[in-house]
Parts: structure tokens; sequence; C-alpha cells
């Protein structure tokens, strides 16, 4: 009916404009998120989707468990929808469109039956045809299909003939499979803004179980996400996730996202909540166990590395490695932990080294630090590092100072021949 | 032959079976071992010192050798200095399985020691903290036990009089018969006398060039 006439009847009747490119974007990321349950999806727009699930049923344990996941996993994601079971697709989707509460046909000869009673409102006839149908008195598609063929042809043309004929299984109706795209953009419209942690991690529970689902149908995971906050006046506030390996268990993910939040300062109200991953690698998911305890899974441990990255800073979380170098300050390095290197040999080394040597007092030529230090026998000269500039020349002693601390320390060779620390042995 | 004969046969391995419990980790050194049995696992050892550098982790290369080869992570929380890749290296430590954490702040050192020893993946945890009441210390010896992880807590000596919930204590001194290594508390077990141990229990940390021991020599001052 007209607004104006909507507007009469009822009061308050809030007007909400239609955006069908956003509803296409929807329903393209719906598609893309099906692809779980089966590999084969097809668009039916403007609000279907034809999912091919023969191959399916047996993974899933049967067509009732299949269709209550689905039916269940659409509610969480937000969406209503009616569904429908039939041997071809056409038939499957004239009976959501019509009765909307699970029909199920099994076998083709019962659709003849099932079809019967459909209202031709829910076939895609254009205006011409539906008037000329509705001029001949013909209500359901049970009338259509009493009506001889040759004249049906003759005055409504072959194509309705050929849909027929597709929909009882009378004729092959092969379908475009659905090619989700490699990125994916997800974006949230919040019902009101926001400002607490809770609420937008509500929203971002939907995004992430999108995301989780059209990985899990592609086979895929991601390293790399950025979340996007967007404020008032399309001021966007992003954070940036980075996983030590792909993955797409949308718990952990959400976690993660979790663990950045809490220490994020928003600079205002969020209006709107976007999630980007650019790039999807290839997955495998690891075989487990069945006898390993609990934290020796290779994916604990990475699981722990992304915790404590997702905190403090990938610069505060590292590993430690020997370098093949003769300057001891140089024989260390820090990387991302983990990888397996070569370890050259050293002689014995203090395990705490200094970021720089002190410089010690001499007192009497004895160094003195918080106490006269005895030195051991033996040294260690360590003449090297001409080639870059930063050349040493060092004789290195173990000493103990009146504590009982043992120091690992140098004299210099050149210049003022200075005492100074360098380690302390643990 | 009924079901209960059947199942005890060998070759049937029942879910609801617990591994058996370890008893300790040997600790490498003949003299602790016999005192203290080896480290517990699962539980937070603390060590209290004077100062550092007197020995105290010379105590524990061995044991995280050990560890770092049975696929076990080694964390250490905040130390005092940058741990030193030659040395370890040459105590016998895999480097592919050490994690240097440098937390900024003390809530986030504590966070991090309790994610570390929850996670389970890593066997041993090295952690130097600022200040640690007894409510955190309770958290984290829980968050060891669900780990399954060896906790050690390095402290400093004064505090040996506060009691703590930690199942293993040892206090070090420096004392002219050796590195003497008192044991305030130990969970479950009869605390021994101290033992005293000279430098030559660190693999490979004795003095370099001379091939006999060294003896603590007493300082002179003068």
């Amino acid at each position: 009916m007209a607004v104006v006439a909507a507007r009469a009847l009822l009061d308050d009747l809030r007007l909400l404009a239609r955006d069908s490119s956003r509803e296409r974007v929807a329903l393209e990321q719906l598609a893309a998120w099906a692809m779980r349950y089966t590999s084969m999806v097809s668009l039916a727009p403007p609000q279907a989707l034809l999912l091919e699930i023969a191959g399916s049923l047996k993974l899933f344990g049967g067509l009732e468990r299949l269709s209550a996941q689905i039916q269940g996993d659409l509610r969480e994601l937000g969406y209503g929808v009616a569904t429908a079971v039939a041997p071809t697709p056409l038939a499957a989707l004239w009976l959501a469109r019509n009765q909307g509460n699970s029909a199920v046909v099994e076998q083709k000869r019962a659709l003849t039956q099932a079809l019967a009673t459909i209202p031709l409102d829910h076939l895609d006839l254009d205006r011409s045809l539906r008037k000329s149908v509705r001029g001949m008195g013909v209500r359901v598609l049970g009338d259509l299909l009493r009506l001889p063929r040759d004249g049906l042809a003759r005055r409504l043309g072959r194509e309705l003939l050929q849909d027929l004929d597709r929909a009882l299984g009378r004729l092959p109706d092969p379908r475009a499979a659905f090619v989700p795209p490699l990125r994916f953009h997800e974006q949230i419209a919040l019902p009101a803004e926001v400002e607490e942690v809770e609420a937008l991690l509500f929203a971002i529970q939907r995004l992430v179980s999108g995301l989780a689902g059209r990985l899990q149908g592609c086979g895929g995971g991601v390293q790399q996400l950025e979340l996007q906050l967007i404020h008032r006046h399309e001021r966007v506030t992003s954070v940036f996730i980075g996983l030590a390996a792909p993955a797409r268990d949308a718990v952990r993910l959400l976690e993660l996202m979790r663990e950045r939040m809490e220490h994020l300062s928003l600079p205002g109200p969020v209006t709107e909540v976007g999630l980007v991953a650019e790039r999807v690698l290839p997955f495998a998911e690891s075989n487990r166990d069945l006898f390993a305890r609990h934290g020796e899974q290779e994916e604990d441990w990475l699981a722990l590395l992304e915790r404590l990255h997702a905190r403090m800073g990938e610069e505060a979380v590292r590993g430690l490695y020997a370098v093949a170098e003769h300057r001891p300050e140089r024989a260390w390095c820090d990387d991302v932990p983990g990888q397996a290197r070569a370890v050259p040999r050293f002689a014995a080394r203090p395990v705490w080294l200094l970021p720089a040597p002190l410089p010690l007092e001499a007192r009497r030529d004895r160094p003195w630090f918080h106490g006269v230090l005895e030195l051991e026998p033996g040294r260690e000269r360590i003449e090297s590092g001409w080639w870059d500039g930063s050349d040493i020349a060092r004789d290195y002693f173990v000493a103990r100072n009146p504590h009982g601390v043992r120091l690992w320390l140098f004299r210099e060779l050149r210049g003022a021949r200075g005492w100074y620390l360098h380690g302390i042995f643990g | 032959m009924n079901l209960d004969s059947h199942m005890q046969r060998a070759g049937v391995w029942r879910g609801g079976d617990t591994p058996p419990q370890d008893s300790g980790l040997a600790t490498g050194i003949p003299q602790l071992d016999s005192l203290l049995g080896g480290w517990p696992q699962g539980a937070l050892t603390e060590i209290l010192v004077p100062e550092e550098g007197i020995g105290e982790l010379s105590l524990l290369l061995p044991v995280l050798a050990r560890l770092s080869h049975a696929r076990r992570w080694l964390a250490w929380v905040a130390p005092p200095h940058i741990p030193y890749a030659p040395a370890l290296a040459g105590a016998g430590i895999d480097l592919s399985r050490v994690l240097l954490v440098r937390p900024r702040g003390a809530t986030d050192g504590l966070w991090a020691v309790e994610q570390t020893l929850r996670a389970g993946t890593c066997g041993a945890v090295l952690a130097w903290l600022a200040a640690a009441d007894d409510t955190v210390l309770r958290r984290l010896q829980l968050a060891a036990e669900a780990g399954h992880a060896m906790g050690v807590l390095f402290r400093p000596a004064r505090l040996a009089s506060r009691p703590s919930p930690a199942a293993l204590r040892l206090r070090l001194e420096v004392t002219p018969r050796g590195l003497a290594v008192h044991v305030l508390k130990h969970r479950g077990r009869w605390t021994g006398g101290p033992v005293y141990l000279d430098q030559t229990h660190a693999l490979a940390l004795s003095s370099f060039s001379s091939p006999a021991p060294g003896r603590i020599q007493s300082g002179r001052v003068r």
C-alpha cells in the first residue's frame, strides 16, 4: 500500500529506506559463510541462498541435524530464515518462499503434490505474465500443472514451461556456484552508540563467527586481522591483530580481540564495527595426538605466544640465540622465539651479561667492585673485530668479590688499560 | 575370564587413568638430589639470596637443560639482566625453547608469570618479581599446578622470615665452606640440614682455564 495510507493507519510508523546494495553484500557474505556446510552454494537474489547438501548429509549426521544446525547458526548471526529441502533447486526455492517452516520433500515423485498448493505469487513471473495467468483463473501451481503443455507454451511462453519442468526435475537445472572473494570485509552497524568494551565484543563476536564460518568453508586461515571501530564523522580506530600461524578458531580470535581491546582507550562512542582480513592463507589442522597431555601440542605454544604478544607487544617477548662471534657483546641476539639455530661452541661464559661494560675503579692496580676483587687464575684474551671498525682487545678474567659473587671482567689492552665489569656468573 | 581380568591385561588403555605422579625433577647435583629429592614439579619454588650472582642460577641449569630437551619451554620473566645465550648454550640448554619476557610494569609481570605457568607448554618459569604478597603467591602456586610447571621465584633473603605458600623454599648463603643451601620449607618431606656446594657443581661454569676444581677463597679485605 502507499506510504500515506500506511501512515494513516498507524501514527508512529518508522520508515527505513531499503538499501539493495547492502542487501546484496549481506547475501554474498552469508553465501560465503554457508560454504562451511557445502561446497556448492548459489545465490538466488534478492534474499535466497541455494545449498546443495546431498554430499554433506553424512558428515553432519543426517538431514534433521544439518537443518537444525544451519538454522541455529543463522539465528546466532542475527538472521531470520525460512528453509525448505527438495530434490531440485527451484522447488526448494518456491517451497521456502511459500511455507517457510522447513518443508522437506525427499523424493522427486512427491514433488508434484508438494508444489500443488504454492500460490503463483512465489514464482518470479513478470507483470504481464502474471496478469494473463490471473485472467485464466489459475491461482496455485497445481492448477498450472494440470493445463495441457502445448497450450501453456503457446499462451504463456516456453520459459514458464521450462521453469516448471526444471522444478519437477524433468529438465536439468545447473546453477552457478558462488565463489567467495578472497578478502573478508564485513561491517555491522550498531543499533546505538556504544562505549563499553563488552557491548562492542558482542557485535564483534558476530563478525568473528562469520569469518570463522567462511574460513572453514574455504579451508583457509587468517594470520592478520584488522578490527575497525567507526566513530561519528567517519573517524576510524583500527586495531591490528597478528597471529603466529594461520588460525580460524572463532573462540581464539575472539579472546585475542578481547585482550587487545581491554587496553584500548576509545576517542569516542562507536557507531559501526568492521572486520577486515586481507589475505586468506591455506590452513591445515594439525592432527592432535590422542595421548598427549595438555600443553604439549604445538598450537598451545602458539596460543600462549599470541596471548603474551597481545598484551605486552612483540618486543617484550623474545627468544635468545647465540651468534658465532668472538666479541662477547655480539655473541648473542634476540629474535622471534622458537627457531632452531646452530649453536657455536664457546668457552665458559657468565649467565648474566651487562648491557654495556661497566668501568671499575682500580685501587692499587686491582679492580674494585663492592670490595676488592680476587682474580682467579687464568685469563682469556679476545682481540677481534678489526674488519668493521668496532674492534676490541681485551683480557677477560673471572673474579670473586668479598660477598662471594663471581664476576666476569676484562682489562683493556690498549689505551687507558682500564678494568670493566662485563658479566655476572649466576 | 571376566571383564575385570580382561581389562587389567596390558594393552588396554583406559581413558580415566591418570599418569603416575612425578616425584620431582632431578636437580643434576648429587647433594641437592639427596637433600630435596628433586625440584617440585607443578609447584612454586622460592630461592632467597642475599644478592645476585652467588650461584643461584647455576643450581638450576642442569634441570633447565633437561627440560628444554624434553620439548618443554623455559620462560624467564623480568630477569635483572639479559641472560647470556652462549652461557645457556654451554650449560646444555636448547635455545630454541627459551622465552625471554620483559614486561613493562609489575602487573604485566605478574600476569605474564601466571600465563606462562598455567599454559602447560612451559616446563620451568623463572621469575624475578618485585613485590609479591601471599595472595599473589597462592595464585601462582595454583597456576603452576594447573600447568604442571616448575615455577622458580628469586627473592631477596630478607623475606626469609615471612611465610609463603611456595612448596619449596631455599635460602642461599656464601660461607667459607662453600655455597650453603638452607631448606626453609619443603612440603611433604623432612627438611634436612644445609648442604654446602663448592663451585664445581655447575657444568662448564667453573674457571675455564684451570683443569683443577676451583675452591672458594675467602676474600681478604685489606
